[in-house]
């Protein structure tokens, strides 16, 4: 579904000493089928933005319109009820969601409220569980009794059980260990090649933007500061530290490497090994001539 | 958060009555209390709806704020007055409505009541406007000390209290967390058949508890690593002191005592 922002502004309480202008000047279109970072600094209106994309939040000013939904201020009628079963939001520590006694309760919640059927909501709570990783003869435990990592997956297979077109993530694997971030964003790209889903993930991890998103959005103080893709977005080293943002280690060293060693290598998304076998090769290519 | 709840929340300001020592406030609210249902004449009331009012125009919190924030109370205060104007039946016949006698007594028990109820309501949210809740507690700590000697757990209640306000608002952004959680979800928290909002609350109230119970045995644990133990030998950072202003002010405050006994019939 293509999401899209036209001037959008939000105001947190109004007309009141503690009024807060949270976002401002947003405009911006996400094409249906992308993977999209939104990057900034704490407190730079991330979270705010991504609550306009399933209406937990109608802008104060302009419109959002997700597919064919549209949310604007004057008009409180869209079928908000709808849109939610459409866009699934992954929120920071999702396990604080959890409430029920069995992890299969948990899982069916979403989709039995929008009234899915019985037997789909059994295909979706295996098919989901799977998903992220965690077997099935855990059904019937408490998802109280999990660790932290576990419970982080079944609140994820909650949300993914309603079979959203737009996923959007908020810092899904803060938190996690090392391997469980992986693990979580590689899933999570994976579903997204799979099944086709527009994903809009929020992350401090430069890195994590690099790696899976092939657009950037970079916010500061509730309005757009940068956007392009991740490789453009990076080049621009000082503009990003600007806003208190770095780059991804992997762009920093091969800056580096061109700046004092004249090597230039594009990054294509090689792995570490790849990288330090071509900069080998480099190199010595440069010491023989 | 609700912004119209201004009934226990702090304003930060400068003014007098902000730097009172907050025992000093407390015991005059809790006199004020007391002798709002000893004014029984004109006189009276007027000194009292004086002292009041001159105290909220000293904090110079915006009265705007103070009136939108009693909102939840004028209905109350206004109700009274009715009930009043309506039942009672002292005095000469004023006027009828709809061929309902009013009589002249109960346009003026009307009116002290309610100005009695505005004026307890308009004191004590003063207290909370102009002082911090740690304050607060700490000045009933000192002033239920003697209660100690009978072995009341007076510092165990202190701390209580200071506890439970520090964690309001965190338990409401919890809530608010949760409750978006939940209607990503697809709980509808705000329409639908009474039952069905009953039955809504339980996604909401679980992980509530549930991180509530966590947030309450880390703090435990927390307090226990760095070694806090109860009342007994424990110094204060904050000491209450009470200084000259305070003095003129219970004096002054006396004086309206006073003017209030004298002018009452």
């Amino acid at each position: 579904m293509e999401i899209s922002f036209d001037d959008v502004k939000y105001i947190y309480q109004p007309n009141s000493p503690f009024e807060h202008r949270a976002i401002d000047n947003l405009s911006f279109t996400i094409p249906s089928g992308s993977f999209v970072a939104v990057i900034g600094h704490t407190g730079s209106g991330k979270s705010t933005m991504i609550q306009h994309l399933n209406g937990l939040l109608i802008p104060t000013h302009g419109e959002v319109r997700v597919g064919d939904f549209s949310l604007k201020a004057d008009r409180k009628k869209t079928n908000l009820k709808a849109l939610r079963e459409q866009v699934g939001v992954v929120f920071q520590y999702p396990e604080h969601q959890l409430f029920e006694e069995t992890i299969q309760k948990d899982i069916a919640f979403g989709p039995s409220n929008f009234g899915v059927s019985e037997e789909e909501i059994q295909r979706r709570i295996h098919s989901s569980l799977q998903a992220v990783g965690l077997s099935s003869d855990m059904l019937e435990r408490s998802p109280f009794d999990l660790s932290g990592g576990q419970m982080r997956r079944v609140a994820i297979a909650g949300v993914l059980a309603m079979e959203p077109n737009v996923l959007v993530l908020d810092e899904p694997t803060a938190g996690l260990d090392p391997k469980g971030q992986r693990e979580i964003m590689d899933m999570f790209h994976d579903l997204h090649e799979d099944k086709g889903l527009t994903t809009v993930l929020v992350t401090h991890s430069m890195e994590d933007a690099l790696a899976y998103a092939d657009y950037c959005i970079v916010m500061d103080h509730g309005e757009m500061y940068m956007q392009g893709k991740p490789l453009e977005v990076f080049r621009q080293k000082e503009a990003l530290n600007a806003v208190g943002l770095e780059v991804p280690e992997i762009i920093e060293l091969l800056a580096k490497l061109e700046a004092e060693l004249d090597i230039s290598i594009p990054y294509e998304k090689q792995s570490l090994q790849e990288l330090a076998t071509l900069i080998n090769s480099k190199l010595k290519g440069g010491a023989s001539t | 958060m609700n912004s119209s709840m201004v009934i226990g929340q702090y304003v930060p300001g400068k003014s007098i009555v902000h730097e009172l020592d907050p025992r000093t406030k407390i015991s005059i609210i809790f006199f004020f209390v007391i002798i709002v249902f000893f004014a029984n004449s004109f006189m009276s009331y007027l000194l009292l709806t004086l002292f009041a009012v001159g105290s909220v125009f000293i904090t110079r919190i915006p009265l705007s704020f103070i009136v939108k924030g009693l909102k939840p109370v004028w209905f109350i205060i206004i109700f009274t007055f009715f009930l009043h104007v309506f039942m009672t039946k002292e005095g000469n016949i004023l006027f009828t409505i709809f061929s309902y006698p009013i009589y002249s007594g109960a346009l003026i028990q009307g009116i002290s009541i309610s100005l009695r109820f505005f004026l307890l309501i308009l004191v004590t949210s003063m207290l909370t406007l102009t002082t911090t809740p740690i304050s607060i507690t700490d000045a009933i700590e000192s002033l239920l000390d003697p209660l100690k000697k009978l072995r009341f757990p007076v510092h165990e209640l202190a701390l209580m209290m200071s506890i439970s306000l520090r964690f309001i608002p965190t338990l409401m952004q919890e809530t608010e967390k949760i409750s978006k959680a939940q209607a990503s979800r697809g709980v509808d928290f705000r329409s639908g058949p009474i039952k069905e909002r009953m039955k809504a609350i339980v996604p909401l109230l679980v992980p509530l508890f549930v991180s509530a119970f966590k947030r309450a045995e880390e703090l435990a644990m927390a307090m226990e690593a760095r070694g806090y133990q109860g009342g007994e030998g424990r110094t204060k950072l904050r000491e209450l002191v009470l200084t000259k202003k305070d003095y003129y002010v219970i004096a002054f405050f006396i004086l309206v005592i006073t003017g209030v006994f004298l002018t009452r019939q």
